[in-house]
């Protein structure tokens, strides 16, 4: 994302990052970014939690408009996942294994009937 | 403290034996680009790297999919869909899109003024393309041509 966020930049448009892996954010040193300390797929707040989402969108939107420095990233939205920071254990246990899908170039559909309503749609563009 | 996934993820890696995975260390700094006016008189646009699709579109494969979606802003939140080789982190979207693609929520900021406006589409495509060849040829040009032709005044970019 930092590839893009650069380049958006470098044409003109100002860019956010909302990140949740902050090794990797850094590594890519992007003009703005915010962290989310939430274990990663949970970007944008909690599961069914509006009220998370909304608080963690409407701060980063704030630092969008605040930040007047390249290449910062705010650290300290103070948003805790859970009590002791207990996830971050598992995140991190090396023990798991490859967590990946095998790696192909056949389209993955969450649901079957995804496939069939795709496949629905193209039928009836190309007729 | 915060997770160090460069450091975990390369472990678990030479545990199973692969070549190390290379992320993106840029060397020099990034370009600047303040904002043109406040977001609640912008245009904005977002990105998310969650591997999202609208019900109808077509799913992303897993071998360096450098496509992207085009997800109309009304598009009702359970006609949301997520496809990216970390299956392992979508179970909660899968439930909840909101989570990693807070659509429903940037139509509601749209609403409130908090944003002048959501562009007519927000982006989406598969974050996992390990060529980062392909990333820069492909996927990064095409997403500048996309905001552009959205003619956005800022961009929101959300990775999973």
């Amino acid at each position: 994302m930092c590839l893009i966020a650069r380049h958006l930049e470098e044409n003109g448009i100002p860019t956010l990052i909302i990140a949740s892996a902050l090794d990797i954010t850094r590594s890519g040193r992007p003009p703005r970014a915010v962290f989310v300390d939430y274990p990663l797929g949970h970007t944008t707040g909690k599961p069914f939690d509006a009220a998370d989402q909304k608080a963690i969108l409407r701060e980063a939107l704030a630092a969008f408009g605040r930040i007047d420095t390249p290449e910062t990233i705010v650290v300290d939205l103070g948003h805790s996942w859970d009590a002791d920071g207990g996830w971050k254990q598992a995140a991190t246990d090396t023990s798991s294994g490859d967590q990946r899908q095998p790696r192909d170039t056949s389209p993955r559909y969450q649901y079957e009937a995804d496939r069939l309503a795709a496949e629905a749609r193209w039928a009836t563009a190309a007729s | 403290m915060s997770v160090e996934y460069i450091k975990s993820i390369t472990e678990r890696y030479q545990q199973l034996g692969y070549a190390p995975y290379k992320w993106y260390a840029a060397e020099t700094p990034p370009a600047w680009q303040p904002l043109k006016k406040p977001l609640s008189e912008s245009r904005l646009g977002m990105l998310s790297t969650a591997g999202a699709y609208a019900l109808g579109q077509v799913a992303y494969y897993y071998k360096d999919d450098t496509s992207h979606r085009a997800i109309p802003k009304d598009t009702p939140t359970q006609d949301l869909r997520f496809s990216h080789i970390t299956e392992n982190y979508l179970p909660d979207a899968r439930q909840d899109p909101n989570c990693v693609l807070p659509l429903e929520h940037l139509r509601e900021f749209e609403g409130d003024g908090v944003i002048g406006e959501l562009a007519g589409e927000v982006f989406s495509c598969m974050g996992g393309v390990y060529s980062q060849r392909r990333v820069r040829e492909e996927l990064v040009p095409n997403m500048l041509q996309a905001f552009q032709a959205q003619a956005v005044d800022a961009a929101l970019l959300i990775p999973l």
